[in-house]
This record gives structure tokens, C-alpha cells and sequence, in this order.
């Protein structure tokens, strides 16, 4: 029984979420291996062969694969199954693009966003936004599953000595081309990987408002930002800092909500952080049910009030 | 060119699921359904690029949902926005539909129909799986652009902007292809009274697994369903001091 790790990387360095997805794997109780699909990702590959835990590093490399194309990674990883029991993919815009793909083209179902192993076959995952959790069990030859990265510790990122192995490459599908990108920018901490996350709602009323009030008390914790629905909607914030069912989730040490409701969506994203502060003037936000500490305050005085209070 | 739609019946997301008592699974009895809000933001979609005349000369939009009877009222309120037509393909109550089965049942109505594009929603609502458009663009060897904001049918290609980590990518597919939207999409229209009585004059197929040679039976087996932890009750701070002095020196986390 081998489990192989499809890798997420931007080509130098490898995304974290890779780590959670190792321990994931390492759980299964076989042999992990890692698979670097990229093109001049020979520094991704050393470093996942550092990973404490990895038994083999594969490192395809090809123009094909510079983008993270889902028709050629899918078949880069198809190309690969046959020697694997499980086929794992951190639950990520990338990861979730692309396991689905290589399920179906393997006839075998998809386990989504898994918070727990119970054995090779058997997984936890949460349903309906997270208001019910299921025990699955799959039948299938091969199990191929992504993995809420928030549901796993991060494997150590130096400890191991993996052996890294050049994979043949797989051909460009023909059927699809990157055009662009547009990257937001941030000195943030990643949004998914943050300690201590400061997040905003409809109440901040403007993207000015929101960056102003928000943006202190960020600095001085070193946090995230992060929005609700409504926020991003409103375009109060970028869309790739929402939090809830439809975005990141999330959980922190720390997730300071403030001006926001708490609809059900939301709380799928972030109810698993270890402490909840809200930040609310209505008594009877939802938010409230959730929050360790709740201050009934106006944001716009609470908040600049606490950056001075830290 | 024809556009095919995959819609699914959903619990209302404003509804708050209760897990039932012996496990099995979530209480679904007596609560309010309606269309995955992904989906609807689909069937707008589709509707916009033919009311733009991207579909070209005989565009035509098809509705298509697969589960029980009920599932007729979601294809009636998808015509409702504007699809053409519908598919209902009707399964028994008691079978599990899960992602694999749908896109293989959605995969025959693609030979069949021979749709250049295919949209669906990025994820249902009730078991938030994020698989069915990616399965069925495996299984017809399609092209995929997933989590679209942006959908622009270009002569043989489409150009889907897709909301990923970090940002937006754009990525160019040749048809036939897959989308699957995401919020920022677009904001479906309100479907009006006038608009629900054309919607029942248009034509509904209904058609079995059997008829497409699917077999539906679920590969995955939920063993059981259980609440989630539920957090200890917190505590109402009266003033910022307070909340800054908890943080430090009871949950310790600045």
C-alpha cells in the first residue's frame, strides 16, 4: 500500500498545504510518495524530498505542466496511478480542479475534502457547509481524495531524505492554453496558513473603511485578512479573501470577526479556529453562538481601541 | 450551439440541517428545496450568452436534473430564467446519487445531444463534493474551466476567467468544454409570474438510467452522520481591556 502526494508548488517552493496533505498520507499507514508536476521545478522537488515522512520524491517536468493545466496534470498523475493505493491532493483551487478528473478517468469515486482518516478506507468529511459529519467508506481499487488542510497537522518541511525520481513527462491534452494571471498582491501571511486571522464584514461599509480600520490591527497582531461574503460582494475586499463554504477555510489560533453576522456559510469557513473574538454591535448576530469572547461594540471605536490596547 | 445545464435539487441554503437521531443521515423531511445557488447562477449564464447571440442561429439552452420526481420543479424554475428545454433523468428515491453516477448519466446526454458547452455549478450545497464538471470533462475528454467569474465564447474556444488562490487566472479551452461557476459569476435574475407560466408550456423529457445504460449505484457508503463538535459557550467581554487581557493571559493567544 503506497500513497502518492500530488505536490502544490509555484515551481521554487512548495505550498504548504502540500504538508498537511504528507501527514494525511502518512496517516494511511503505507508509504508516501510525492509528485512534482511543473516545469523547472527541480528546487519544489528537492524541497518535498526534504519532507520528514516521504519515502520517494517524482518530479515530472514539462512546458505542458508549467501552468497547472487540470488536462495534463490529470494526465501526468494518470500515467502514475497504477503502482498507488491512494492518490491525494491537498483541497485547494488546484487540488480540487484536478482530482476529480483523474477519479473519473480512473472509474473510481472522489473523496472531497477529508478531515480524518479512520483506516485505508474509511474517511471523515464534513457535509451540508459543516453542520453534519460523515463517515464514508470507499470500495473503489484506488482512493482518490483531497484533504482539508486545516484537518491536518503540517508534516516537518526538513528531516527527510527522499530519493527524487524524473518521471517521464506527460504530452499538452492539445484542448486547453493558460492565457494570464493576476496575482493579489499581499506581505500578508497566506490567508489559509495564518495564526491570527482579522476578518470584515458588510458593517465596514467601504473598501476604504475596511482597509483603514482592519489594516492596524492586522499589522499588529501579523495576521491575515480575511472577508465575509457580503464584504467581498461588496467589494469591500478581494474575492480570494473570503471565508466560508464557497471560499478559504480556515483555522486559525485567532479569527477576530468584526462586522460580521454569522450565516451559516461563513461559520463553515472559520468554526474551527481555536478562538473566536466577535466584534459586533447587534446582540443577536448568529456570530455570537460561536465567539469564545464577543464585545457588543461599534467596530469603528473597538478596533482602533484594541490596536491601542496591544 | 447548444448549451447543456446540470441543476440540482437542494435543502434551501438558508436552512439549518438537522442530523437525525440514529445517524443515518441528515433530517430532510418537510424542508424547504430549491435550486443549488451555483446552479442557478449556471442557468443564468447560459441564458445570458444566448440573449447576447454567443450561441449563434438556433441556441438553444437545455435544462437537465437527475434525482426524483420533485426535481421537475427545479427544470421548471430553470426555464423559468430561460433554458429552452429540459431533461429530468428520474431515479428512485431511495438510490444515492453521488458525483461519479451523475456525470456519467450527464456524459450520455452529451452524446446524445451534442452540446459545444456544458455549465454547472462549482459545487452542490448538501454534500459539497466540488467533483461533477471536472468528472463528466474526464469522461467526455473535454476541457474544463472551473470556479468561473468570467465566460467568453470566442469563434471555437471559450475564455474562462477562473477565481483561484491568490487571484484570478484565465485560461482559453476549444469547444466543446466544461464550466463550473462560481459566486461572482453573476447575480441570477428573479424569475417573474408571467415568465413561470411560459416555463410550464415548455417541453420536460423524462428519461431512466436504464434508458442511457448508466448504472447508478453508489460507490461511496456513508456509515454514519453526526453532529460536529459543538464549541463551548463563550462569554460577552464588557470593554476592549478586558477582551485584551482574556486574550493574554486566559486563552494565551497573543
Amino acid at each position: 500500500m503506497t500513497a502518492l502526494v500530488i505536490a502544490e508548488h509555484d515551481h521554487g517552493t512548495l505550498k504548504s498545504a502540500t504538508l498537511n496533505t504528507v501527514t494525511a498520507a502518512a496517516a494511511l499507514g503505507g508509504d508516501v510518495h510525492v509528485l512534482v508536476a511543473g516545469h523547472n521545478a527541480a528546487a519544489a522537488a528537492a524541497a518535498a524530498a526534504q519532507i520528514a515522512g516521504v519515502a520517494k520524491v517524482l518530479h515530472a517536468d514539462s512546458a505542458a505542466l508549467a501552468e497547472g493545466l487540470a488536462e495534463n496534470v490529470a494526465a501526468q498523475v494518470i500515467a502514475l496511478a497504477s503502482g498507488y493505493s491512494h492518490i491525494l491532493f491537498p483541497a485547494t483551487a488546484a487540488g480540487k480542479n484536478v482530482a476529480p478528473r483523474v477519479a473519473a478517468l480512473l472509474d473510481v469515486a472522489q473523496l472531497s475534502d477529508i478531515t480524518k482518516v479512520i483506516s485505508a478506507d474509511t474517511f471523515e468529511r464534513p457535509i451540508y457547509a459543516g453542520n453534519a459529519i460523515a463517515t464514508v467508506q470507499s470500495g473503489d481499487a484506488t482512493k482518490v481524495v483531497t484533504v482539508r488542510t486545516t484537518g491536518f497537522d503540517p508534516a516537518a518541511a526538513t528531516g527527510g531524505s527522499a530519493a527524487v525520481e524524473t518521471v517521464a513527462a506527460s504530452a499538452d491534452s492539445g484542448r486547453s492554453s493558460f492565457v494570464g494571471r493576476e496575482v493579489t498582491k499581499s506581505d500578508r501571511p497566506e490567508l489559509t496558513a495564518a495564526k491570527i486571522i482579522v476578518s470584515g464584514g458588510r458593517a465596514l461599509g467601504s473598501n476604504e473603511k475596511f482597509m483603514e480600520v482592519l489594516t492596524p490591527l492586522a499589522d499588529k497582531l501579523g495576521a491575515a485578512l480575511g472577508a465575509s461574503r457580503a464584504a467581498v460582494d461588496a467589494g469591500y475586499a478581494p474575492n480570494d479573501w473570503q471565508v466560508g463554504q464557497t471560499g478559504k477555510i480556515v483555522a486559525p489560533q485567532l479569527y477576530v470577526a468584526c462586522g460580521i453576522s454569522g450565516a451559516i456559510q461563513h461559520l463553515a469557513g472559520m468554526k474551527d479556529s481555536k478562538v473566536i473574538v466577535a466584534i459586533n454591535k447587534d446582540a443577536e448576530a448568529p456570530i455570537f453562538s460561536v465567539a469564545d469572547y464577543g464585545l457588543e461594540a461599534d467596530l469603528f471605536t473597538a478596533v482602533p481601541e484594541l490596536v491601542n490596547a496591544l | 450551439m447548444k448549451v447543456l445545464v446540470p441543476v440540482k435539487r437542494v435543502v434551501d441554503y438558508n436552512v439549518k440541517v438537522r442530523v437525525k437521531s440514529d445517524g443515518t443521515g441528515v433530517d430532510i423531511a418537510n424542508v424547504k428545496m430549491s435550486m443549488n445557488p451555483f446552479d442557478e447562477i449556471a442557468v443564468e449564464e447560459a441564458v445570458r450568452l444566448k440573449e447576447k447571440g454567443a450561441l449563434g442561429e438556433g441556441g438553444e439552452v437545455i435544462a437537465v436534473s437527475c434525482g426524483v420526481t420533485q426535481c421537475q420543479e427545479t427544470l421548471r424554475t430553470a426555464m423559468a430564467i430561460g433554458a429552452d428545454r429540459a431533461i429530468l433523468v428520474e431515479t428512485p428515491a431511495d438510490v444515492e446519487l453521488q458525483p461519479l453516477a451523475v456525470a456519467k448519466l450527464l456524459k450520455a446526454l452529451v452524446d446524445k445531444e451534442g452540446p459545444s458547452l456544458v455549465i454547472l455549478g462549482k459545487q452542490a450545497i448538501d454534500d459539497d463534493c466540488n467533483q461533477t464538471g471536472q468528472m463528466l470533462a474526464a469522461l467526455t475528454g473535454m476541457p474544463q474551466g472551473t470556479f468561473a467569474s468570467k465566460v467568453e465564447v470566442a469563434g471555437d474556444k471559450v475564455n474562462v476567467t477562473r477565481e483561484v488562490d491568490g487571484g484570478l487566472e484565465t485560461v482559453s479551452l476549444s469547444l466543446p468544454a466544461v464550466v463550473t461557476t462560481d459566486l461572482r459569476l453573476n447575480e441570477p435574475r428573479y424569475v417573474t409570474l408571467p415568465n413561470i407560466m411560459k416555463a410550464k408550456k415548455k417541453p420536460l423529457d423524462i428519461v431512466k438510467p436504464a434508458d442511457l445504460g448508466v448504472d447508478v449505484a453508489p460507490r461511496i457508503k456513508t456509515l454514519k452522520v453526526s453532529e460536529p463538535p459543538k464549541r463551548g459557550a463563550g462569554v460577552k467581554v464588557p470593554d476592549v481591556a478586558t477582551l485584551v487581557t482574556k486574550l493574554k493571559t486566559e486563552a494565551k493567544v497573543i
